[in-house]
């Protein structure tokens, strides 16, 4: 009984402090899918994206000696990696799920090729704000010692949310996403915007890159991302293409990541991958309650081929 | 004028991916000489590893084998219009139900008996990928992400029990289940001369692979039920229009494709590892879903380019130990592939029809495009 009365909390705790750090690379990446898919592509590649930025990032830092030119190393390269799955899709007859799947290998195949001298290093972290520093409990500090980009996400989600609706640019990538015959009547070019989209979208997707190899777990290796991107990508969906809605799906599947890890730090072994396999149970759930078949889902970019 | 247009566009569905293989490998060759090896001397390890001498074919081959299968449970979706990439996650738990049937009870040790193992597995694929089709009919939830999402599920359900309750107290290192009793096993194709012959250890999986493909490919041709499935795969709702049940034969598409890639999980078990454990997960699925993209979907184009892949994947080693490559090298080398094959795709109905139309100004465009055979 005493067992289960401390356990609860530290629980608690174990899972807030996860959901802030587990779910900072899925807030960059479902920040950047959304930019993405607003102008009208899905970029399924962002789980390439994250693994190849994850490893520059972390290749940058060591190579540098510091932390933040290894994260503008990230940005760099996710943004390249995106801007060849926005070229790519801007040919005729290509379809973007097909890129976003080719792209999920080469990133992949790029960071484990380029990345095998990095396994063994140490490479200078992304320094964390200690935002339990008000309480005494040392629990609660480790938990709330937040990674310094998980700001800069909240930032962005509330820059892109508000641009979305204040700003010309949000507008047009918008229209881009909306209907394509508009953006291309005012004189758009629409697979400008769509590139350019993309390529920001990877640079934002490469700051989720950063914060797993340059903060949480911190140093790279060939199992860093598994799926995350992807989860980050059915996230979009669920929170139906607004940003504010990202960083909370992003929390929430921060949080029930740390679940699995938390459960077996109080001493709960049983079923360890399966408790690993929640976010990914999640996901469906979650696909299968939004989706329908029938209509168009409310928010979805009306140029976006995601159910047809 | 017909015929030439069919011609064209068969010469044009062979010419583009050699093209795109071709530049691939070029950029292949580069990307090495950048880290500072020799290109020419990478491809020429690329083509001994792969295709240089008996054993080089042996681990060719062996290889080639569940990629064909794998590849398969991409293409039957895509010709029924579906982006499925679950054949990761069909493999896997195809392995786990081969390895996994003795517990329940035990089969035969015969040929019927290895029957019923291979067939548990084709089962687990099946019923895995169906899924995600019947969530894609039943919720509209987009098939690409779902069929990812259940691999991973299918990865972690693997371990689960392969390191829980099926696990083999015996496996200390590597955790595997009880392995498959010796008369279950299948063996390689040349008997007990395996040892003297230049097909060495290969396997009946090559040929199982080898004859899905071909019964796949004759079935999408040549029966009514194979045409009903390009007819949902070439326009849904045409198909609706006509009349034919598009949601049961896109459950069949994915079943099958599934069942595919059970089978190929089946096989890894039942001839190479002899029980499930991680040496299952090994992206086969993956590069099944490169391979079908290069065959463009077609069950018969699948068994030369499994081989060229599963050849490159045999190089892979050689590369490594000669050129101090990392072992990732092949799996770049499929990223370019990748690419390259899917950016071919936009000279699709272009490479013949600069000529076509400076002969015939006048005339239009061919009429490539209203062939139902493409899948986006």
């Amino acid at each position: 009984m005493s067992l289960a009365m401390t356990a609860v909390p530290d629980l608690l705790l174990a899972v807030v402090g996860g959901a802030l750090r587990v779910g900072t690379p899925f807030l960059f990446v479902s920040l950047g899918e959304c930019l993405t898919e607003k102008s009208g592509r899905i970029n399924l590649g962002l789980e390439g994206v994250l693994v190849f930025s994850a490893m520059s990032g972390f290749g940058g830092a060591y190579l540098t000696g510091s932390a933040w030119l290894g994260v503008l190393a990230a940005m760099g390269c996710g943004a390249l990696l995106a801007l060849l799955h926005g070229l790519l899709c801007s040919l005729p007859r290509v379809s973007d799920i097909a890129t976003g799947i080719a792209l999920m290998l080469l990133g992949a195949g790029l960071a484990f090729y380029l990345g095998k001298p990095l396994i063994q290093p140490q490479a200078p972290q992304i320094p964390s704000l200690p935002l339990g520093a008000w309480s005494g409990s040392p629990a609660v500090q480790t938990a709330l010692s937040v990674n310094a980009l998980f700001p800069i996400g909240v930032a962005l989600a509330a820059l892109m949310a508000w641009g979305f609706k204040n700003t010309r640019w949000g507008l047009v990538v918008r229209m881009a996403g909306d209907s394509s015959d508009a953006a291309r009547a005012l004189g758009y070019s629409v697979n400008g915007v769509r590139i350019a989209a993309t390529t920001v979208g990877g640079a934002i997707a490469g700051l989720g890159g950063a914060s797993l190899s340059l903060y949480y777990p911190g140093s790279w290796n060939e199992g860093l991302s598994s799926g995350q991107g992807l989860i980050a990508v059915a996230l979009v969906i669920f929170a139906r293409w607004h940003p504010w809605r990202c960083l909370g799906a992003a929390l929430l599947f921060g949080g029930a990541g740390a679940i699995g890890p938390a459960l077996q730090s109080v001493g709960v072994s049983g079923g360890y991958y399966l408790f690993n396999a929640m976010p990914y149970v999640l996901t469906l759930l979650i696909l299968v309650a939004t989706c329908s078949p029938s209509q168009a889902l409310k928010g979805a970019p009306a140029e976006l081929g995601l159910s047809r | 004028m017909a015929t030439s247009h069919r011609w064209n566009a068969a010469a044009e569905a062979l010419l583009l991916p050699v093209f795109a293989l071709a530049a691939a490998l070029l950029l292949f060759g580069v990307f090495v000489w950048l880290g500072g090896a020799s290109p020419v001397e990478a491809w020429k390890l690329l083509f001994l590893g792969a295709f240089g001498d008996a054993f080089s074919w042996q681990n060719t081959l062996l290889r080639a084998a569940p990629l064909m299968l794998t590849a398969l449970a991409v293409a039957l979706p895509a010709q029924a219009g579906l982006t499925m990439i679950g054949g990761e996650g069909a493999l896997v738990l195809g392995a786990l139900g081969c390895a996994g049937l003795p517990y329940l009870f035990a089969p035969p040790a015969n040929a019927l008996g290895s029957a019923m193992v291979l067939a548990a597995g084709a089962l687990l694929g099946a019923g895995w990928v169906a899924l995600a089709g019947w969530l894609r009919q039943w919720r509209g939830v987009n098939e690409t992400i779902s069929s990812l999402l259940l691999g991973y599920i299918a990865i972690a359900l693997f371990k689960h029990f392969v390191e829980g309750s099926m696990r083999d107290p015996a496996s200390l290192n590597k955790p595997s289940t009880l392995p498959l009793n010796e008369g279950l096993r299948i063996g390689p194709i040349m008997g007990d001369a395996a040892m003297e012959s230049w097909l060495g250890d290969v396997h009946w999986g090559l040929v199982i692979g080898v004859v899905a493909c071909v019964v796949a490919g004759a079935w999408l041709s040549f029966s009514a039920s194979g045409f009903a499935m390009r007819v949902v795969g070439g326009n849904a709702r045409t198909a609706r229009l006509v009349g034919l049940p598009t949601d049961r034969i896109i459950l069949l598409a994915c079943a099958l494709g599934g069942g595919a890639a059970g089978l190929a999980g089946g096989i890894e078990v039942a001839a190479v590892h002899t029980a499930a454990n991680a040496s299952v997960i090994a992206g086969l699925g993956y590069t099944g879903i490169l391979v079908s993209f290069v065959a463009r979907h077609n069950p018969w184009a699948i068994p030369p380019v499994a081989v060229l892949f599963g050849g490159f994947a045999a190089a892979g080693s050689l590369l490594q130990r000669r050129l101090d490559l990392p072992d990732a090298s092949v799996l770049v080398l499929q990223g370019f592939a990748f690419v390259f094959v899917l950016a071919a795709e936009a000279l699709r109905g272009r490479l013949f029809a600069a000529r076509a139309t400076a002969k015939r100004p006048a005339a239009p465009q061919p009429a490539a495009a209203a062939q139902p055979q493409g899948v986006a």
